[in-house]
């Protein structure tokens, strides 16, 4: 394989910068050499970027790969390659395995196997908790300062509940210069739910999970991040009210970021009525009208991230009665295609914003550029790149997924955006659509 | 009848039926009403069929009912429970149902505790699937029973005015009657605390009363559910004293009515609760009567999915 790549006549979309017209990108020995108009291949191995954009490789702030602990659902071996074929040169896993992400050896297990399997960066976020249980802090000045250098704290599925407890998360974490990521949801008014309660709930006879359940939740997190001035990123909220909640704390300069998942606004809950059980995640699918209020937050900002929330699960965890299913879908080799036909065909957001909300702002959320990954495709940078076609119409087979779970919602929908090439680190992970295994 | 993926003819929800299937299905269990008063109570229409009676939740009232129905229809019956089934051993549904495919089955009938439990087993089964209660959301014989039942003794649905009081939140049978009494045009208004109503029930276009007083004089049929003494631990109203204060038929107001409704009940009551022992005794006919209807209303169902002219 050639140490040297010419992405040939795609346009490349950059931050700062946005679009720009047709261009060359050269890239040698695992960076970027030179972007210009008309680059002479020389020696190098062409690949043919016409029609497509060539954008900073896509930034998952949330995902599960299952390991340690849950390899039959997935692990960082299938999870990464999962990642890379959906465009992604970063995810970041949360700490819901088994042993859970509460101390250095875990975390730096986690990106050991990422950087073993070598098709993007895996980069654990550690646990809030100790055991992920509410009881006693983390050590996350530990899991900060080991090589897997973990940034972002979140006991994820199991909230913390004691509000003292999440006071005190926060002031250690502003004072070591990390993140707090809440899965904001009060247990109490959630527990035992299905779906999202409301109409649909109420016909299905599932049991509801109520919008305020999260956002008592998000209020709480937002109060005490206002106070203790910590930084605070709120996990996959789904309401309209979630989105009014971060959209004033930020008017009132509340160190606050949040993200939404592809499922949260491309679905609804009226599609429950099939009871298909890769409908339900938590929160769950929610109503048109939030629906519509996560595109308005998108569309005027208050949405900063779009993350997958990637959640294997295995087929024997997901055939079975509506209310024994768990909760989750995969999401990392769909996500960019619902972007672009969710968000961008629909004009909530143009492709540049958009792929912003893939790349630059969870990059800038995570300080991405301690990882050498940058959005501005500059001479010298890493080159970690996603090569897609924004145009190009396929549908989505759970056959063909990387990821070893197949719990998707999507299959058999007709999209448009395909990835057709990934580099990592300068070299091609994924080649016209497809994984290139035994490139290292 | 709704049409399974496999062609099969199953009855999963009154919400999937139109008016006319319920009136055909009502019109049918009147003539196979009639089975059941001869001395010999059993039609050779289903000799040859078999029936699985799935029941993966206790029930004596409906397994019995349907396997009345079925053998007064000639069909051979199996009962499957899951206090013997391998289901308390940890076995899936899914691998239940290709067991019961593998037995060479004509139709299974499913009580399950989680809602949607009939519909999933469509995708497994390869013989015709029929709702005997699943979850919190439906119970379309129960329903069909009723107003097989309400027709018979009151002459007409249209334009009745019906009264369900109590628990709507976890009844199955409270959301298949509304669907059921709405479809046929009767007027519906439920009558319970916020507190034991899901969320947006106004939406299937039904009327709310907070107390039973606003509705007695009103109905033409009052239709009590049963209250269960655990959602008071679950904070749902204070107490069950409290719950016949204000939604109880009691003999005081029984005795105080000028015009007495129709007092159904899907039972077992729970008498000196929702109901007075004495208004109880009063009204026991109706409710009998109930009963007698389900083995007519369910042969109706099962031939109308299995018998002749279907294949």
């Amino acid at each position: 394989m050639a140490d040297s790549i010419l992405i040939k006549g795609g346009r490349a979309l950059t931050f700062p910068g946005g679009l720009t017209g047709e261009v060359d990108i050269m890239v040698e020995a695992g960076r970027i050499k030179q972007v210009e108009a008309g680059i002479n291949a020389g020696g190098a191995m062409v690949i043919d970027a016409s029609g497509c954009v060539v954008a900073p490789g896509l930034v998952d702030m949330h995902v599960h790969l299952r390991e340690p602990g849950m390899e039959y659902k997935e692990d960082i071996a299938s999870g990464s390659r999962a990642a890379a074929r959906g465009g992604f040169s970063a995810v970041f896993c949360m700490p819901n395995t088994e042993p859970p992400v509460d101390n250095l050896s875990v975390a730096e297990y986690v990106y050991d196997r990422g950087v073993d399997e070598g098709f993007c960066m895996v980069l654990p976020h550690g646990a809030i908790t100790v055991g992920r249980r509410g009881e006693t802090l983390a050590p996350m000045g530990e899991m900060a300062a080991c090589r897997a250098g973990v940034m972002g704290y979140s006991d994820d599925g199991d909230p913390v509940a004691n509000s003292e407890m999440m006071r005190r998360a926060m002031e250690y974490a502003r004072t070591i210069g990390a993140l707090i990521i809440s899965h904001s949801e009060e247990r109490s008014l959630s527990d035992g739910g299905q779906m999202n309660e409301g109409y649909y709930s109420t016909l299905l006879g599932l049991r509801g999970i109520p919008g305020e359940a999260e956002q008592i939740g998000v209020y709480r997190d937002i109060c005490l991040a206002e106070k203790t001035g910590a930084t605070l990123h709120l996990a996959h909220i789904s309401t309209s009210g979630s989105v009014e909640l971060v959209r004033s704390a930020k008017r009132r300069g509340v160190r606050v970021t949040c993200e939404v998942a592809p499922h949260h606004f491309s679905l609804d809950d009226s599609m429950l009525t099939s009871y298909d059980t890769n409908l339900k995640m938590n929160p769950p699918l929610r109503s048109r009208g939030d629906v519509e209020a996560l595109m308005e937050g998108l569309a005027d900002g208050t949405i900063d991230v779009i993350a997958t929330d990637h959640a294997p699960h295995a087929s024997h965890e997901k055939e079975t009665e509506f209310d024994r299913a768990l909760f989750g879908v995969v999401g990392l080799e769909t996500c960019l295609a619902l972007v672009m036909t969710k968000v961008v065909d629909s004009g909530v957001l143009s492709l540049e914003d958009a792929i912003a909300r893939l790349t630059e702002a969870p990059a800038r959320i995570m300080s991405m550029e301690r990882w050498g990954y940058g959005t501005a495709l500059e001479e010298g940078d890493d080159a970690n790149l996603v090569v897609f076609d924004p145009e190009q119409r396929w549908t989505v087979d759970p056959g063909e997924f990387m990821s070893r779970s197949r719990n998707t919602p999507y299959a058999g929908w007709d999209v448009r955006g395909r990835v057709q090439h990934t580099l990592f680190k300068g070299r091609l992970v994924v080649i016209d659509g497809e994984l290139a295994e035994g490139t290292r | 009848m709704k049409e399974g993926g496999g062609g099969y003819r199953n009855l999963l929800a009154i919400s999937s039926l139109d008016k006319d299937d319920v009136l055909s299905l009502l019109d049918s269990a009147r003539s196979f009403a009639e089975v059941s008063t001869r001395s010999v109570k059993k039609v050779p229409a289903l000799r040859g069929k078999t029936i699985v009676n799935l029941f993966m939740e206790p029930s004596t009232r409906t397994r019995m009912s349907f396997e009345l129905a079925a053998k007064r229809l000639s069909a051979d019956v199996v009962n499957f429970s899951s206090s013997t089934s391998s289901l308390s051993k940890g076995e899936s549904l899914k691998d239940t149902a290709k067991t019961i495919v593998a037995m060479g089955v004509d139709a299974v009938v499913v009580r399950h505790g989680s809602a949607g439990a009939p519909l999933m087993l469509t995708d497994w089964v390869e013989c015709s699937v029929i709702n005997a209660g699943d979850g919190m959301h439906e119970h379309p014989t129960q329903a069909l029973l009723d107003l097989f039942t309400i027709r018979e003794r009151l002459g007409r649905l249209e334009g009745l005015k019906v009264a369900i009081v109590g628990d709507i939140d976890h009844s199955r049978v409270a959301r298949s009657n509304i669907h059921a009494l709405r479809k046929v045009g009767a007027e519906v208004v439920l009558v319970a605390p916020q507190s034991l109503l899901p969320r947006d029930i106004q939406r299937m276009d039904v009327a709310v009363a907070g107390t039973i007083d606003e509705v007695l004089g009103w109905c033409d049929v009052l239709y009590l559910l049963r209250i269960q003494l655990e959602r008071v631990n679950e904070s749902r109203f204070p107490s069950l004293r409290e719950y016949t204060l204000l939604y109880g038929l009691t003999d005081a107001r029984w005795s105080e009515l000028d015009h007495k409704p129709m007092v159904m009940h899907p039972g077992p009551m729970n008498r000196g609760v929702e109901i007075d022992s004495s208004v109880a005794d009063d009204v026991e006919s109706v409710i009998t009567g109930q009963v007698a209807a389900g083995v007519a209303l369910r042969m109706a169902v099962l031939y109308d999915l299995l018998g002749g002219s279907h294949g």
